[in-house]
């Protein structure tokens, strides 16, 4: 994908986001993340039926590049197993950090590979689907 | 004129507008610290020997320079802290809680930082002493108007910035602390942005505490100052058990050693008072008065500059002061923040550590430019050249 497509995507993502709005329903699991170096803030919910992960959905006030890759990253994530969702999760994190990946778990989500170069930028990538990590550790 | 020559980190090519939130040090101030550890780094009031005595000396010359920079009585009201925070927690917990019951009112306003905002609540919840806001005016200032509206025989204390970290409002804290104890009202002072900027006088202008870092004063991190007037200082229970502040034999036999020294506990942050010894010095050679207008007059060009511009949103363009907060229309805060640092500008993004600000400005976050004396005319211009571009939330992504 060139850069003025991955950018394209950004945008799109960040200026309407898929699933956002909480339900407040009982059946998700609900959790918040902060970035302490930044003012990036979600909420983010998440339902699992037996182990698949039915759907997930946020709220929050953050940067573009925060609440694009959450975006995507619902996308990606919703219909897949833990275990499955888990792995993609791993790589993706690989990726940012700019460690050995593999590639063809990540698709759409590979547009943030330069975000290794940006210090700044770094937490942003990985907030959102941390916070979606964190719910399916721990449950 | 050009700083540069003063400043070794002005030559680096970046522009630096986050003076609210610490400035540049001079290399004087920096070479001051490497004295130090270079030549006497001992203890301070331990040693018999000529560089314990020394290292002494440069440490209570700094308390001195304090006492006559901001016009205290005595330097026995001087006392060193880690930092702003730390001396209005000393103010708060040491002196207020002591002398504050349920039902006592505490005023304050919804632009203090969260150090101020923080302990107050927190002694809300210990002791069911009610926190109360100070309507601000419209645009964001003071209104001395609205604090006379707010007093009444249970009001026992006012908490408040001289100068607001976001806004950049200058309170007129002598006539406040006339009205205040006029009426029973004790006044502390949070002065960690006004230090640097303004003459700062608690004997004109009576303050019972005041509150400052080094670090926003061209000195070093991790250093700071809690004024008090000695009857209210010699009261502090704020004790952390320790060498320097006590002499004891058994349990039953402490005494605590006098202003400054029961506050003062362990061994101190030696190198950043000398620091910010250093820090007094140049700031008595710059001269805080042309201080004030330079960075006045600089907010006021900016503000010129960028009313052209109609993709910035000003929200306090007319406040006197040397503070900007702004936003790029439908840009988040953060992503202009960085859209900037990619071009060599610093600028802070987010709601600046306070928390309830919000509640008055429609909006949560904000871009804060915050300029000091060694800024220049032709860094607002590049500010400016940067700004005027309607792809920076794409430019901001990097990628």
């Amino acid at each position: 994908m060139n850069e003025e497509l991955k950018r394209e995507l950004i945008i799109e993502n960040y200026n309407n986001p898929v699933n956002k709005g909480l339900t407040n329903d009982k059946e998700y699991i609900t959790i918040s993340k902060s970035n302490p170096s930044c003012i990036d803030h979600f909420t983010i919910e998440l339902k699992l039926n037996n182990d698949i992960v039915e759907d997930i959905r946020f709220d929050g006030e953050a940067c573009a590049i925060s609440t694009s890759a959450l975006s995507i990253s619902i996308s990606k994530l919703i219909g897949k197993s833990k275990e499955e969702a888990l792995d993609i999760i791993d790589n993706y994190n690989k990726m940012i950090l700019n460690e050995e990946y593999d590639s063809s778990k990540l698709e759409e989500l590979e547009i943030y590979k330069d975000i290794s170069k940006q210090p700044a930028r770094v937490k942003c990538a990985t907030i959102g689907i941390n916070g979606i990590k964190d719910i399916l550790e721990k449950n | 004129m050009d700083y540069k020559k003063d400043f070794k980190f002005l030559n680096k090519g970046i522009i630096y507008f986050d003076n609210g939130a610490t400035t540049l040090k001079p290399n004087k101030v920096i070479e001051k610290m490497d004295e130090y550890y270079y030549e006497y780094p001992s203890n301070a009031h331990r040693g018999d020997y000529d560089i314990s005595i020394k290292a002494s000396e440069e440490f209570e010359n700094v308390r001195d320079l304090v006492q006559q920079f901001i016009n205290a009585k005595t330097d026995e009201e001087i006392v060193f802290t880690s930092g702003a925070t730390e001396s209005i927690n000393m103010a708060i917990y040491g002196y207020f809680m002591n002398n504050l019951k349920s039902g006592d009112e505490v005023l304050i306003t919804k632009s203090e930082h969260a150090s101020v905002i923080i302990p107050w609540f927190d002694l809300e919840n210990r002791l069911g002493i009610k926190v109360k806001y100070i309507d601000l005016n419209d645009d964001y200032t003071f209104s001395i108007d609205n604090f006379k509206k707010m007093i009444n025989s249970n009001t026992k204390v006012i908490s408040i910035a001289e100068i607001t970290n976001v806004i950049g409002d200058k309170r007129d804290i002598k006539e406040i602390t006339k009205i205040a104890h006029e009426n029973g009202i004790k006044v502390l002072v949070d002065a960690s942005q006004s230090i640097g900027h303004i003459k700062v006088d608690v004997t004109d202008t009576d303050v019972d505490f005041l509150a400052f870092s080094a670090h926003k004063m061209l000195g070093p991190t991790g250093v700071g100052v809690l004024y008090g007037k000695k009857e209210l200082m010699d009261e502090i229970n704020y004790k952390h058990g320790g060498g320097t502040s006590v002499s004891f034999e058994s349990p039953s036999e402490i005494v605590y050693k006098d202003l400054p020294f029961k506050l003062e506990s362990g061994t101190q942050n030696i190198a950043g008072v000398i620091g910010l010894g250093e820090a007094i010095k140049y700031l008595n050679e710059i001269g805080m008065d042309y201080i004030d207008s330079y960075t006045n007059d600089l907010k006021k060009y900016l503000v010129s500059k960028l009313k052209d511009n109609h993709n910035i949103i000003m929200y306090n363009p007319d406040v006197e002061g040397s503070i900007l907060i702004f936003n790029v229309k439908d840009v988040f805060a953060q992503d202009t923040a960085i859209y900037l640092n990619n071009n060599g500008i610093c600028v802070r993004a987010g709601d600046h550590c306070d928390k309830k600000l919000h509640d008055e400005i429609d909006v949560k976050n904000t871009v804060r430019v915050s300029l000091y004396f060694y800024n220049t005319k032709e860094e607002i211009d590049k500010l400016v050249t940067v700004l005027n571009n309607s792809n920076i939330l794409e430019e901001s992504l990097g990628i």
